[in-house]
């Protein structure tokens, strides 16, 4: 299954003035179960590490990106929007998958699998023993359905205030983080069924 | 408040936004969830409470701290939440604010009396986040089994539910009991086995009195096009999909995770009770005819449906797909497919023969076709754990594993991952195969040349399984080589015709003359050796690459790879260190020398694997003292060559100081007056070389520690050949009063002189009593013993003041 999903800033290396690694967008599903803390702020402190967590897994993300890029030769103008029209060709986007040990920053080994569209990075923080194909490629999927639905790329657009769009999809292509086999047609019924319950 | 997120003017607005909303405080927040109670307590909740809920979540997750939202606010939120009439956007939007909230002590959501399943599923995300302290997990699971068992045909849709049993079956195992689990095995049979194979009808939202479509549905098809012929799967197409066949593709995606959750491995047929029952009747029927398994208990039922399923699969993903995605997910399905066949063979061995027959077809058909290389790794998972039991050998596909794939694939980064993944997990299940891997390490490191980054610190971890005596040298050599196996594979990919998927390399770089290098039929077999796929047994020198590829080292994959060199040697000794084998170890302390000033010149790469290289080289002294004895001459060429001093003053002020150290007869008996001379020779000529040399291209300046190393180890050699001591007194006071003069203090800083004079008044003095020195620059070998530290009335601390006051009262410092 699926622990988390994220949503955050790539910045462009080396340039200055370009503010600190942000996660846009979060969801973590179900807690790791944490040993009990008998005092008070246990609720506060968990939540607390949870927000560590999902921002140690951006930052990680956004250097391995950064590296790929640099590896790749991507010059930093690639991060540039391009005009909103043309698709983005997710198939060259930069991705790739590590793993985080136990202990650091989750209790449990885990495996993240990362794509950076232009200035966002995508990620899902998996099981140790997920499908690591499907998990490509439902990550995939879900930052097409995010660009596409809520034109993130678009001028105008902004991931912080369309937390709905972003759930609307979550719940019918990675409910409650479990990585469906979804087949074409069956990505065509769930994408027609979401924009009937959330119109634009 | 526009923002948009790409680009970096709009980077910064986004950044702006979150800080504003994170600085949101008391009394503004405080309004805020006032009016946000007061939209949620209207009649029609409309886009303004769409938009005020957007607002909190936002103000809600964009700090890491807690935030205290108004009770009235989050009490609204939860109710509007199991409101059964409210719009699915505000219901997400309200699950999503809790949830971010969570884990929360002033929740009071509760699952226990919604119907609608879209809804429970909803707050089930709450619950789920907010961890199990008050036994959430555990109810909730409850509840859902509850509307999993009264489900009627025509009651609410379950499809919102099962990824819910799926997460809690992963959070909190413990917590389902056997009635539930075996009313979900039973259930996950009906889906995964009989779901219909007829296409759904279009639904329009007007619900049962639609116009009533003049087509009936037909038959569902394969992903090529043709009608299916069998059951229902995951890959079957349709225009429209039927409850039933969306809770198929539910029941495949959870299936592997829940075999694993229900029955752990271990308890490999946990229904004891049930087998009994039916013991008489079914096992004679069961062997030989699966297909009448109606009788079997429910979890072993599953099973047999799991199994027929994954077959149907394999069988499917042959198939060609029309479209790009489904092709892609036939690959995903095949791995899914071998996966859960390995799980059923480890929880019921009795799967072993059928499952065999079916997976060597798959091997024959996977070791022909590059595409579906993924899944050629869950199969050799499975030939690797159950090859013994059935007497099939896994070394085919390993061999096909380990050579081609990582030369042909090298370039993809996933891949790459997820192999080493592979190697390291399976480590304890190679047995005879690891071997195999092991000579294989030339074709693993491609992976680790290209992509760097993520694969360092797992073969950190892969390294000691790796090494083994056979291969250390080679290896050794590799991994210094690695940054120009990085350049030789860009090459490679240059020069080879067009790959089917592009690989993300740097076509900004133009190098021509190494393309021509690489083409060139007198750099074949070097480049050869360094892209071979299998150890080959022998080392070449790979010097003259080193000069081809130069155009290539500062480019940006070659330095991300020099830069993880270090970090792999020291694991590689660490791991080396272990085998303890004299011969080795010379051969590596050699290996270390030679190296010294050959390596590939990308920037910054010789100065650290110089620091690593030198401290692994007085280890290694360290483990098998008589290597200095035993490498004499080598060693003395490497203190005359000056090839030390040209190339960074660490490994020659460690190779000097282990020569100190010990060439003496304490660490190895074979060692005479006559190599203690030698040494002192060449060592007393490369000291004068060092400070007499004006620093210039060829001789960069000399730095203060080889100076005092070399002072310290001749003082050392002169001790055990007494011979020596005017010779080295006489150089000792000669360097005391260089270092005072000003000529050299223009070219070494004051400091370093300084240091270099100290040293040179100590050793003078104590060379003045050459028995104490003898005992306390040659102490016997059980000196490193704590007892010699500690005890003030033993030998050298003894000793050691013993000296310093028959020095100083010589030099009638101390009255009387």
């Amino acid at each position: 299954m699926v622990h988390a999903f994220l949503i955050h800033t790539l910045r462009v290396p080396q340039a200055e003035n370009t503010g600190l690694c942000r996660v846009l967008y979060s969801c973590v599903f179900g807690a790791e179960n944490s040993p009990d803390d008998p005092r008070p702020h246990g609720a506060e402190r968990d939540r607390l590490l949870r927000k560590e967590q999902i921002l140690a897994v951006a930052r990680q993300v956004e250097s391995m990106c950064q590296l790929q890029q640099q590896a790749s030769g991507r010059p930093p103008t690639d991060l540039q929007p391009q005009s909103s029209d043309e698709p983005v060709p997710l198939h060259e986007a930069p991705h790739g998958a590590f793993r985080l040990e136990a202990g650091d920053p989750f209790q449990e080994s885990r495996t993240v699998v990362w794509l950076g569209v232009l200035s966002l990075g995508f990620a899902l923080v998996l099981d140790a023993h997920e499908n690591l194909l499907l998990a490509e490629g439902t990550l995939r999927l879900l930052a097409r359905l995010l660009l596409d639905h809520l034109r993130l790329l678009a001028p105008g657009a902004n991931v912080l205030l369309r937390a709905d769009r972003i759930e609307g999809i979550l719940v019918r292509f990675l409910p409650h983080g479990q990585l469906l086999f979804l087949n074409d047609q069956f990505v065509q019924s769930l994408e027609k069924e979401f924009s009937a319950a959330l119109p634009r | 408040m526009d923002c948009r997120d790409p680009g970096r003017g709009t980077r910064s607005r986004s950044h702006q936004l979150v800080c504003h909303k994170r600085e949101i405080q008391g009394e503004e927040l405080k309004k805020f969830c006032s009016r946000v109670s007061k939209l949620l307590q209207k009649e029609d909740l409309g886009s303004d409470a769409v938009d005020a809920l957007r607002r909190l979540f936002l103000i809600v997750s964009a700090t890491k701290y807690n935030r205290k939202l108004e009770k009235t606010c989050v009490d609204l939120l939860q109710t509007t939440l199991c409101l059964p009439t409210c719009p699915e956007q505000l219901q997400l939007l309200c699950a999503a604010i809790l949830r971010e909230m969570s884990p929360c002590d002033s929740l009071s959501l509760s699952c226990d009396h919604i119907q609608n399943t879209r809804q429970l599923s909803l707050v089930a995300s709450v619950l789920l986040a907010q961890g199990d302290k008050k036994q959430e997990v555990t109810n909730m699971g409850l509840r859902v089994f509850k509307v999993l068992e009264s489900r009627q045909p025509e009651g609410p849709s379950l499809r919102p539910l099962l990824p819910v049993l799926s997460k809690v079956a992963s959070l909190a195992p413990g917590t389902l009991h056997k009635d539930q689990t075996n009313l979900l095995n039973k259930r996950l049979v009906d889906w995964l086995r009989y779901a219909s194979v007829q296409q759904g009808l279009a639904h329009s939202s007007g619900g049962f009195f639609s116009t009533p479509r003049a087509r009936q549905p037909g038959p569902v098809m394969e992903v090529d096009g043709a009608v299916a012929t069998d059951f229902f799967t995951v890959l079957c197409m349709g225009q429209h999909f039927t409850e039933d066949q969306w809770l198929n593709v539910q029941a495949f995606s959870m299936l592997r995770a829940w075999l694993l959750h229900s029955s752990p491995e271990g308890a490999g047929t946990p229904d004891t009770d049930d087998r009994s029952e039916l013991e008489g009747s079914t096992l004679s029927v069961l062997s030989a005819a699966p297909s009448t398994s109606r009788l079997l208990p429910p979890q072993e039922r599953l099973r047999e449906k799991a199994f027929e399923y994954c077959q149907r699969l394999i069988e499917q993903s042959n198939r060609r797909a029309l479209r790009k995605g489904d092709a892609d997910l036939q690959k995903a399905c095949l791995v899914e497919a071998v996966l859960v066949l390995d799980v059923l063979c480890r929880q019921d061995p009795a799967f072993l023969y059928r499952t065999l027959s079916c997976l060597k077809a798959l091997r024959a058909r996977l070791c022909g076709d590059a595409a579906s290389v993924r899944a050629l790794l869950p199969l050799a998972h499975f030939f690797l754990s159950h090859g013994e039991a059935v007497a099939v050998d896994s070394e085919a596909v390993c061999q096909h594993l380990f050579t081609r794939t990582p030369s042909e694939l090298f370039h993809s980064p996933t891949l790459a991952f997820e192999f080493v993944q592979f190697c390291r997990d399976n480590l304890p299940l190679f047995g005879r195969n690891l071997g195999v891997l092991r000579l294989s390490f030339p074709s693993l490191f491609k992976f680790l040349a290209w992509n760097s980054p993520p694969l360092t610190a797992e073969f950190v971890a892969l390294l000691p399984s790796l090494v083994d005596a056979g291969t250390a040298v080679e290896m050794l050599h590799a991994l210094l080589d690695l940054p120009c196996l990085t350049a030789a594979l860009d090459l490679q990919l240059r020069s080879s015709p067009a790959a089917s998927e592009r690989p993300l390399w740097d076509a900004s770089l133009r190098t021509p003359s190494c393309l021509e290098a690489f083409r060139d039929p007198q750099f074949q077999g070097l480049f050869q050796h360094l892209l071979r796929a299998k150890a080959s047994g022998t080392a070449e020198r790979l010097a003259p690459l080193h000069q081809l590829l130069q155009p290539m080292a500062s480019c940006a994959r070659v330095v991300q790879c020099a830069e993880a060199v270090p970090t792999l040697l020291q694991a590689f000794f660490s791991a080396v260190t272990q085998l303890t084998d004299k011969a080795l170890t010379n051969q590596l302390a050699l290996l270390l020398l030679e190296r010294t000033d050959s390596l590939y010149q990308v920037p910054g790469y010789e100065a650290s694997v110089h620091r690593v290289l030198s401290s692994q080289f007085l280890s290694l002294c360290m483990r098998h003292p008589a290597l200095v004895v035993e490498q004499a001459k080598e060693l003395l060429e490497f203190v005359g060559s000056s090839s030390g001093l040209r190339s960074g003053a660490s490994m020659l002020t460690s190779v000097v100081w282990a020569i100190g150290e010990y060439l003496s007869v304490c660490w190895d008996r074979r060692c005479t007056v006559e190599q203690i001379n030698k040494f002192f020779e060449a060592l007393e000529a490369l000291l004068f070389e060092a400070t007499q040399s004006r620093p210039s291209a060829v001789f960069p300046k000399c730095p203060p520690q080889v100076i005092t190393a070399l002072m310290t180890t001749l003082t050392k050699l002169a001790s055990r050949s007494q011979d020596l001591i005017p010779r080295v007194s006489l150089f000792l006071s000669k360097m005391r009063t260089l270092a005072l003069s000003p000529a050299t203090s223009s070219v070494q800083c004051e400091e370093d002189m300084g240091a270099v004079r100290t040293r040179a008044t100590e050793l003078l003095n104590l060379l003045k009593m050459p028995s104490v020195a003898q005992f306390v620059l040659t102490p016997s070998v059980d000196v490193s013993e704590p007892r010699y530290h500690r005890d003030a009335n033993t030998a050298l601390p003894l000793a050691l003041r013993t000296v310093s006051r028959l020095v100083e009262k010589e030099m009638g410092l101390l009255p009387g």
